[in-house]
């Protein structure tokens, strides 16, 4: 019985003080909607803008960008949305739900990714081309999966998919377990796999460097601290962590 | 017929508010659905050719694991229902694990068995040339390993329920064990048979993380209806709320069908 007591309270004592930290009025509590490629990266971020600016608390809820274009259409609580494509961002700013314009603070590049070591010693982007190589990708819909294609039609070259991922963790798994033999991802995906995974570098003139855009939400109440958090993102400081997790200058 | 109604009116009142909620819970999404479905369109996106590829991979898949399923998992069910063997709640625990397990995670552990690394997949692939991942016989392995569980413990429940004297009395007059389960287990369980079957074949049909994590997702080879519903969410939302009422669709009428046909029956068959 009291266990039971103590699993209800549990959840309530959180109730109440997630009420106080809303009422209060000296410290913001900045809900952050961010692509899932940005996790990492943005961590780090917010660890970083929490001790400059000790009055603001950020809680991040990171998932695919399309899913969270989805989701702050359907009302998701949330003050600010970083996107990893113009796509999904354009979605929202034409619902009328942002406040002004989105604007770029990193961008990145692809790489082919294949299974550790690269065992089959694949070095360009025509030998995805090989006969009983699986590869895998996400839909033309899916950022990564645009992406891909584009790349691919830029080199010239006509793959066999084996699978269509619903997003670039779904790659990454199936490569790191060495059940496809490759993918296209961006190359931040491929540092933060770190050791489970090999990259292979796509040339510069064939590659694409997709754009993460930023903005904040028309229903958000906390505005200042928002544009304050945005700021930061390009900042001198900011984009020193970004180049660290492998992204490019916006 | 007389006996049921006054049983009904006798009702208490506080059960019956309490089962309104729950009919209204689960009425409500699919009225959500409905309400929303862009009807216009419905035509369009139906007539598409990759809806109904995926329709039939859906049902074609399903179908083979229901039958699959009813093949090993009643003899398991009935293993786990009448013998004492040591370690059985283990067996039932390991047959059941795949319920509770996220079905991604499911998804990896195939990987793991039945991969092309796997620990057992990795000899089909050396020995025999069997590549199970990114293959329809990867989709009905994913869906037996969800959806089987469903008919095991719904056939087991029964055939402990069941009266053993029937049996111990034809196994006095001379019956194999077989005979036995074959002409009076099996017959006497039907109903539960049916309810089982009807449920892994719809746990198989709505099938979507471990058939995305393991088989992958191929227009034709892997990607069954939920798949195609969850992918076009991301594109065209409304073709993906057509898929929903479609897939709705048809499992309704099968599930109410079967029921009618089979249960309605046996139902009858012990009143009279």
């Amino acid at each position: 019985m009291r266990r039971l007591a103590s699993l209800v309270m549990i959840p309530l004592l959180g109730l109440t003080f997630a009420g106080c930290a809303s009422s209060d009025d000296t410290t913001t509590s900045l809900r952050i909607a961010a692509t899932s490629s940005l996790t990492e990266v943005f961590n780090d971020i917010g660890e970083q803008f929490m001790q400059d600016n000790p009055d603001i608390t950020i809680a991040f809820n990171f998932a695919s960008s399309s899913d969270l274009a989805l989701q702050i259409s359907q009302g998701l609580p949330a003050d600010v949305f970083a996107s990893a494509d113009v796509k999904n961002m354009a979605k929202v700013t034409d619902a009328g739900l942002l406040h002004g314009q989105p604007i770029t603070f990193a961008t990145n590049s692809l790489e082919i990714v294949v299974e550790k070591g690269n065992p089959l010693f694949i070095d360009s982007l025509a030998q995805l081309a090989t006969p009983g190589l699986l590869f895998v990708t996400c839909p033309i819909e899916v950022p990564i999966g645009g992406y891909t294609a584009e790349v691919l039609r830029n080199a010239g070259v006509t793959v066999t998919v084996a699978s269509l991922e619903e997003n670039v963790k779904g790659i990454l798994t199936k490569v790191a377990l060495g059940e496809a033999d490759a993918g296209i991802v961006y190359r931040t995906d491929i540092l933060a796999a770190g050791n489970s995974v090999t990259g292979v570098p796509i040339a510069d003139n064939i590659n694409v460097n997709p754009l993460y855009v930023v903005g904040v939400l028309q229903d958000s109440r906390n505005q200042d601290a928002s544009q304050r958090f945005i700021i930061f993102l390009n900042s001198e400081q900011g984009q020193k962590i970004f180049s660290q997790f492998g992204f490019g200058p916006a | 017929m007389t006996r049921q109604r006054s049983r009904q009116s006798s009702l208490p009142w506080p059960m019956l508010a309490l089962a309104g909620v729950s009919v209204a819970f689960f009425a409500l999404p699919f009225a959500g659905l409905i309400w929303r479905a862009p009807w216009s369109k419905v035509t369009d996106i139906l007539s598409e050719k990759s809806v109904g590829t995926a329709l039939w991979l859906s049902l074609e898949t399903s179908l083979i694991t229901a039958l699959i399923s009813c093949i090993f998992g009643v003899p398991l069910a009935w293993l786990l229902a009448r013998v004492n063997f040591p370690g059985r709640s283990f067996v039932r625990a390991l047959a059941t694990l795949s319920m509770v397990l996220p079905p991604v995670v499911g998804g990896v552990a195939l990987f793991f068995s039945f991969g092309r690394r796997g620990l057992f997949g990795q000899y089909l692939n050396d020995w025999f040339g069997i590549r199970l991942p990114f293959t329809t016989a990867g989709v009905v392995i994913a869906q037996c390993f969800v959806a089987m569980p469903f008919l095991v413990l719904t056939v087991e429940a029964a055939i402990r329920q069941l009266d053993s004297r029937y049996e111990d009395a034809a196994r006095t007059l001379g019956a194999s064990r077989l005979y036995v389960f074959r002409r009076i287990t099996l017959p006497s369980i039907k109903p539960a048979l049916v309810a089982g079957v009807a449920l892994a074949w719809a746990r198989a049909l709505g099938e979507f993380g471990a058939t995305i994590t393991f088989a992958g997702n191929l227009p034709g080879t892997t990607q069954t209806m939920p798949l195609a519903t969850y992918l076009a969410l991301e594109s065209d939302p409304e073709a993906a709320l057509i898929l929903s009422l479609l897939m709705i669709t048809v499992s309704f009428v099968v599930l109410v069908g079967l029921r009618d046909r089979w249960l309605g029956h046996q139902r009858n068959d012990l009143v009279s």
